[in-house]
């Protein structure tokens, strides 16, 4: 029935599902999706330094995606530049040079658009460990964050003036946010990582009134795009990630006009 | 005046009487600068000495001292880029001060109303949530709360559905279940008419009555002022002055400008300063020290 390969990609893609989406509705509460972004692209310096160095790529991703997500967030503290601008202009060029970096590296070729848009029947068992347990240590760090995450979406100043640590709690969520990025890579690729995290999280707050509830449905509305993603891509025969993204893209799409009929009325 | 005498504690009145308001003194004196060594006040709430601030070569705060005491309403006025929210920032320990120090009486717990409260549509949440957040409300104190500051029909709405004036009741609940000992509030009423200040004035003067705690009101309206105030500051990165507001409520004039209700919340502050201020904000002495107003150019309401 199910080949062994189509059932890694299962596997793989719903447990990210999961993971992504308490990430994906902080990042749409505190209007990080740029920031993601930029994290995301530079992680394709972290493949060619995976390549180089021979390690895990997956590690070498992590470590320059959190290397940049904390530069990122140290740039945040001056005042001079909006921040938005600079991600502008860092995230064209983390691209960039992480495309020269992967092209010089001596050794076999290197595919790619595997890296850009993920290859995720290209699964391996070993991967599956990787999203897994980083996904359960993100969780759980999440879960405990929770409360001052929250308190810092609704309005930074307060949960500053009310003692919760602003630079340390987004310290730590930038953290995850690079190793899910991290490991995400594989399964829908850097260029397609934040649509991941974002768009099933846009499609669920329309619908949700409570920011757990929006954590759920975002979270139901990535592993419905993962399953029928992946069996329009074995019917189709289209890649596995962009399907996936579509999928989740075409629910956004119907739950955002549904609401906007709504605010109408 | 006897009332508001009572008070202030007569040790620290003797300690720095030159920058606090004298019983028949309506105006306010110029403060002595360079700042002397005040000795901090044991009795305020907040005591803050000598503050500077300085971002990118212009100073930001200028040698400001402020005291604050227990159940002691202080409006803090000045036009726009006068240094108040950065001196409401380093009273609340966000932001460092370059020079000079701030006590916390060592109970000191702030209920803060930040300046804009523009929450983003993107974050579903009820009012009674949000109050939650962070806390291990009951029920019965929400209830309370919230119908002291008559918003109790709020409870279960999203916080995006609240008009502007319910949102800001309802972030005022949030800082009034901490309870306070001081009630931070910067520009409460901007872009509110005077019927809605007076309202708001109303509701603050009476949250202090009954609960005793210091307010601290941040306000960009050089001239009109809440009637309770015990004390108004005016600063412009300095400060400037400070004394208390003249009541309008016996004026036929303000009556009738105001509405009789919102007359007797209201009040009109006199400033007398011995310098003015260019539009650099650089400060010369003035020829008669009772003459220009420093900010006339911001503080137009918006």
């Amino acid at each position: 029935m199910l080949e062994p390969f189509m059932v890694r990609a299962l596997v793989a893609g719903l447990g990210l599902a999961i993971v992504a989406a308490p990430l994906g509705c902080f990042v749409v509460w505190q209007r990080m999706a740029y920031f993601g972004e930029t994290v995301a692209q530079a992680g394709l310096i972290g493949v060619a330094l995976g390549l180089a160095l021979q390690m895990n790529l997956t590690l070498g991703v992590m470590l320059i995606a959190i290397l940049i997500a904390c530069l990122l967030l140290w740039f945040s503290r001056q005042k001079a530049v909006a921040l938005d601008s600079i991600l502008g202009l860092l995230h064209h060029a983390a691209l960039a040079a992480g495309v020269i970096a992967v092209s010089m590296i001596g050794g076999p070729p290197v595919d790619l658009m595997g890296f850009l848009f993920g290859d995720v029947f290209a699964i391996a068992r070993e991967d599956i460990v990787w999203i897994f347990a980083g996904g359960a240590v993100v969780l759980a760090v999440v879960a405990w964050l929770w409360q001052p995450l929250l308190r810092l979406a609704i309005h930074e100043e307060l949960a500053a003036a009310e003692g919760v640590d602003r630079d340390r709690v987004l310290a730590v969520f930038t953290i995850l946010l690079a190793v899910v990025i991290a490991v995400a890579m594989k399964i829908v690729g850097i260029l397609l990582v934040m649509a991941f995290l974002v768009v099933p999280a846009v499609a669920a707050r329309p619908l949700a009134g409570t920011p757990e509830r929006m954590v759920v449905l975002t979270a139901l509305i990535a592993v419905g795009s993962v399953i029928s993603g992946l069996w329009l891509s074995a019917t189709l025969d289209s890649p596995g990630g962009p399907s996936i993204v579509i999928v989740m893209s075409i629910v956004a799409g119907i739950s955002l006009t549904r609401a906007a009929l709504k605010g109408r009325q | 005046m006897a009332e508001r005498e009572g008070r202030k504690s007569p040790g620290a009145e003797g300690a720095h009487g030159h920058s606090q308001v004298q019983g028949d003194d309506l105006s306010c004196r110029p403060v002595a600068r360079p700042k002397s060594n005040i000795p901090f006040d044991p009795k305020s709430l907040i005591s803050a000495r000598g503050l500077g601030i300085s971002r990118n070569g212009r100073d930001l705060l200028i040698d400001v001292d402020l005291d604050i005491r227990e159940g002691e309403i202080v409006t803090l006025i000045g036009p726009n880029g006068a240094g108040k929210t950065t001196l409401v920032r380093v009273l609340l320990g966000l932001e460092k001060p370059d020079r000079g120090e701030v006590h916390r009486r060592k109970d000191l717990r702030i209920g803060y109303v930040p300046q804009r409260f523009d929450v983003d549509s993107v974050i579903p949440l009820t009012v009674e949530r949000f109050l939650r957040i962070g806390g291990n409300e009951t029920h019965e104190r929400i209830t309370t709360i919230l119908s002291g500051v008559d918003a109790s029909y709020t409870r279960d709405q999203q916080l995006t559905e609240l008009s502007g004036g319910e949102l800001q009741r309802v972030v005022l609940a949030r800082a009034l279940l901490r309870a306070p000992n001081l009630l931070v509030l910067d520009e409460p009423v901007q872009g509110v008419d005077y019927t809605g200040e007076a309202e708001l004035y109303n509701l603050i003067g009476r949250l202090r009555d009954n609960h005793g705690f210091g307010v601290l009101l941040v306000s960009h309206d050089l001239h009109i002022v809440m009637a309770k105030s015990d004390r108004v500051i005016c600063l412009n990165r300095h400060v400037c002055c400070s004394g208390v507001p003249d009541t309008v409520a016996q004026h036929p004039a303000y009556v009738r400008l105001f509405g009789a209700q919102a007359a007797r919340a209201l009040a009109v502050y006199r400033h007398h300063h011995d310098h003015s201020h260019d539009i650099a904000g650089h400060t010369h002495p003035a020829q008669d020290s009772a003459g220009e107003d420093p900010g006339a150019q911001g503080g137009s309401r918006a």
